[in-house]
Parts: structure tokens; C-alpha cells; sequence
């Protein structure tokens, strides 16, 4: 027993680190408000506040920190996507990822798996063959493995011919990870609120102020503020902002559910998603099973789970890990998916002027957390998008110039 | 399980349902605008509260009119499309 540890804990007169800031009251004027205090928008205010020195911001959340879909997605981070410009973009995520930990000083339990995409059919082999192409001619790492390498990679998948999909192969992207997320939106407020960032938690956007085409200001449920720039990060309520400040988005909002087992031993080290049995599954550090399917079928703002959908959940996981059939499902959720018509975000400049806009994240907005808030800061900063974020612009759906990566998407949806 | 009312086939499970999305008004090709066509594309009103919108029940290949909260996940109505575009004529 570790005495020291003990007389540790009845020495007196140390207090436990504020992780932010007590809150304060909401000051007239701010350079910059983001709406939305969850991944996104915390990054976002993060990298303002650190990259471009513009620390008079207010992040303001109807609810609490990081409490809509950042805590509802299932933290699933990869960049084997099909277009160029989103293959680049997520590699970008990653490699930010990677060094989040110690950037930010707080854990978010960053942990490389490797993640495999699996075939069932020829069409879904040729996609694959196409995704590993364009990832691999980007410099990132997918390959195409067979029924030998997934044995291997993944021993307890059943690869037997007895399901009616059997497997055929699959695509191993190996920088495929999990992370937690709260921890992840969390990391950003403590590192964004040391930056003089202002967190107002419970604090509604009613309104957006708007004077010849420019964004003056937002009401809130805790008064009105006055601000040069606005960013709305809330996905799952993109429309409804939009609509307040005056524009129309190509988005329909549908529950996203997902749910975890009992936690058990540590047996599966990959990701393992079958886009034709719209399934997928990971194994988290506590040992649960994360598994999630594909979105709910018509658009809806409530988060209900159903039964429905876990019976369709259930009967693909057994084929693929026929040994779960006993393993109790301990929690169920839904989050709200903001679906493109394209399957990519978007980024950049709205009809508003200074009213930035990230939305769109459908079921694919937590592996973007730290590129995206970085970007949206330069974009903010700069008032227009960098690079490598022009193409998600909102008005490429005006000149039909989509970003077609459906083919990526995690489960068919 | 989920109900839905058919006007056609009465209660049946929603699974047996495709939703077609709102139901929106085609501009008029002769007089609309480039933005107005994407916008009538891709646009969406997707509102929180009571949507109308055109669901289809694939078993029967019968498209109608559902009322809905969107909210609240509640079916308000379900009717004939005639109701709203006017009979056809005999």
C-alpha cells in the first residue's frame, strides 16, 4: 500500500486545479462569437486565440460543453476517404490528432488501431481498390488486404462462407484511431479559456443581428451582444441558425444512433466497418464494444433511440462476431447528422457577411475536430478560407461542384 | 414498431415507408434563375416542428402526403396527394 499516497491525501491546503474559469456575465461587445461550444467550436476559438492572437471571443451553447454530437459520434478518426480533396483534408486531421495530447496538456487518449473497411461484394472490392488508389498516391497509408492479412489483422472476424455476405477482403487503413471525445472538447476549452477565450455554457442563440448584408451581432436567451464576426459550429442545428441569419442549406438533419456493450477483455484491436452490412464497431479503453449503423430513415431533431434499429445493428455484428450473442447492450443514444446531398462538409463564407459557416458534418464531424477548428480560424481570422478548405465552400452546390464521397462514407446510408 | 397510416393500405410498420422529402413547389424552368435551380435541388427547408412532406409505401408503389413533427417524431396526417394538387380530372 503506498503510504505516501495516503498521507498525501490528508495533507490539507491544496485545491484541486479549476479545469476552467467561473463563469462570468456576457460583455457587450465581442471581436468574434462562435456558436456552438462544442469540438469545433472550442478548436476553433483555440486556434483564434493561439494562431491570429484574437482572444476577445465568446463561445456560447444552449446546453453545456461538448454536450451535443461531440459527446454522441463514435469517435472513430481516419483519412481513407475518395476525393483528393478530402483525403487531404482528413490526413491534415490526423497528423493534428496525433501531437493533441501534448499540445493541449490534457489526455484525449489518442489510440492508432488501424481501421478495416470490409467487402462483401465485387462492387464494394473495386470501390476499395479506387479509395486505397487515391490514399496511397496522397501519401497515406491504405491497402487492400485478403482473407490471409484480415485473419490476421483481426483473428476473431468470422471469414466463413456460412453468412449470407460472405467477406471477400477488405481495406486496411492503419492510422485509423479512436480518441475520447469529451475529452477532446474539453482539452480545447481548458487550452481556449487560458487564452482569455469566454465559455458561456446555457446561453442560447435566439437571433442573428444582421445590417446591410453584415452581421452586427446575436441575440441570446441571456441578452444581446454585439460582435465583428460570427462562426456557427452546431451541428445538428445548422438549418435552424441559418434560417435565423437569413439563408438556405443543403442539409436534412436525422438521428445517427449508436450504443456500447458491457465492457469486455481487450480482443479487438482494429475498426472494424462493413459498409455493405452498414455496421460498424471498435472496441474502447474501457472495453466496451462502440457499435453504430447507419443513419435513421426519414429527417427528425428528436435523439431517440429505437428498437428497430438495434435489431438491425444485432443481426450483421453477429455474423461478423457470432461469439456477441450473449453480450448485454449497457447504453443507447442518438445524435443529430447534418446530411449533404454530397457527403462532404461545409466550410467557409455564407450570403452574410462575417458570418462563417461549418456545418454539414453528417456522420463524419468528430475526425475533423482539430483541422477544422484550425481552418475555420484562419478562415475567420483572414475572413476568407485557406486552401485547403476552398472546395467544401457552400456555394459549390450553386456552380455543381460536389465533393462526391458517398463511396466513403462509413456504413451505406 | 413504428405506424403509419396509409391513406391507401391503412396501419402498416414504417419500414414499409420511403420518406420523398418536403414538398416544394418546381420553379417555372422558363423564368428561373441558375440559383433558384440549385436551390430548388439541393435546398431544404428542414424545419423543427410540422413538415409536409411526400412518403411513399414501396410494397404498393402508392406516394401520398404526411404531416409530421419533426420535433417530436409524431405522424400528424396522412392524406392523398389529390387533396393538395386538386383531382384528376375524370
Amino acid at each position: 500500500m503506498p503510504l505516501g499516497l495516503i498521507r498525501h491525501g490528508f495533507r490539507g491546503g491544496r485545491r484541486p486545479r479549476r479545469a476552467l474559469p467561473p463563469a462570468v456575465g456576457l460583455r457587450p461587445r465581442y471581436d468574434v462569437a462562435i456558436i456552438g461550444a462544442g469540438g469545433h467550436g472550442l478548436a476553433a476559438a483555440y486556434y483564434l486565440a493561439k494562431d491570429h492572437g484574437i482572444a476577445d471571443v465568446a463561445v456560447l451553447d444552449k446546453g453545456w460543453l461538448g454536450g451535443g454530437n461531440t459527446a454522441r459520434n463514435t469517435t472513430i478518426i481516419r483519412s481513407n476517404y475518395l476525393t483528393p480533396e478530402g483525403v487531404r483534408f482528413y490526413d491534415e486531421s490526423i497528423r493534428l490528432f496525433r501531437g493533441l495530447s501534448g499540445e493541449l496538456d490534457f489526455n484525449i487518449l489518442y489510440s492508432e488501431r488501424g481501421h478495416l473497411t470490409l467487402a462483401h461484394t465485387d462492387a464494394a472490392l473495386r470501390t476499395m481498390r479506387w479509395r486505397a488508389e487515391v490514399n496511397k498516391h496522397l501519401g497515406v497509408e491504405s491497402e487492400m488486404v485478403g482473407l490471409d492479412g484480415l485473419a490476421r489483422l483481426c483473428p476473431h472476424l468470422n471469414l466463413g462462407r456460412d453468412v449470407r455476405f460472405p467477406i471477400l477482403g477488405a481495406l486496411h487503413h492503419k492510422p485509423g484511431a479512436i480518441a475520447r471525445h469529451d475529452a477532446v472538447a474539453w482539452g480545447y476549452a481548458i487550452a481556449a479559456a487560458r487564452r482569455g477565450v469566454e465559455i458561456h455554457q446555457n446561453t442560447e442563440v435566439t437571433g442573428i443581428l444582421t445590417e446591410k448584408g453584415r452581421v452586427t451581432g446575436v441575440e441570446t436567451s441571456r441578452g444581446r451582444i454585439a460582435c465583428g464576426k460570427v462562426l456557427q459550429a452546431v451541428a445538428g442545428s445548422s438549418s435552424l441558425l441559418a434560417t435565423m441569419a437569413g439563408f438556405r442549406l443543403p442539409i436534412h438533419t436525422v438521428p445517427l444512433q449508436a450504443c456500447v456493450t458491457e465492457p469486455l477483455k481487450p480482443f479487438l484491436d482494429p475498426i472494424v466497418v462493413s459498409g455493405s452490412l452498414h455496421v460498424y464497431v471498435s472496441q474502447s479503453a474501457r472495453g466496451e464494444l462502440v457499435m453504430g449503423g447507419p443513419t435513421d430513415p426519414y429527417a427528425l431533431y428528436a435523439q431517440r433511440p429505437t428498437l428497430e434499429w438495434k435489431e438491425g445493428l444485432a443481426a450483421p455484428m453477429l455474423a461478423l462476431f457470432p461469439f456477441l450473442a450473449e453480450v448485454r447492450v449497457l447504453r443507447q443514444w442518438a445524435g443529430l447528422a447534418d446530411m449533404t446531398p454530397d457527403f462532404s462538409p461545409i466550410m467557409g463564407l455564407t450570403p452574410v457577411e462575417n458570418y462563417y459557416i461549418d456545418a454539414g458534418w453528417g456522420t463524419w464531424g468528430f475526425k475533423a475536430t482539430p483541422v477544422c477548428g484550425k481552418r475555420m480560424a484562419e478562415t475567420v481570422a483572414i475572413g476568407k478560407p485557406p486552401a485547403p478548405i476552398e472546395p467544401f465552400a457552400l456555394d459549390r452546390f450553386a456552380a455543381f461542384r460536389q465533393l462526391g464521397e458517398r463511396g466513403a462514407a462509413s456504413v451505406g446510408h | 414498431m413504428k405506424i403509419l397510416h396509409c391513406p391507401l393500405n391503412g396501419p402498416r410498420n414504417i419500414s414499409e415507408f420511403v420518406c420523398g422529402g418536403e414538398v416544394v413547389e418546381m420553379p417555372d424552368p422558363g423564368a428561373a434563375t441558375d440559383a433558384d435551380w440549385s436551390d430548388y435541388v439541393f435546398g431544404h427547408e428542414n424545419a423543427r416542428g410540422t413538415v409536409r412532406e411526400w412518403w411513399f409505401h414501396v410494397p404498393t408503389a402508392y406516394w401520398f402526403i404526411a404531416e409530421r413533427d419533426t420535433g417530436t417524431d409524431e405522424i400528424l396526417r396522412t392524406y392523398p396527394a389529390s387533396e393538395i394538387f386538386g383531382r384528376v380530372p375524370p
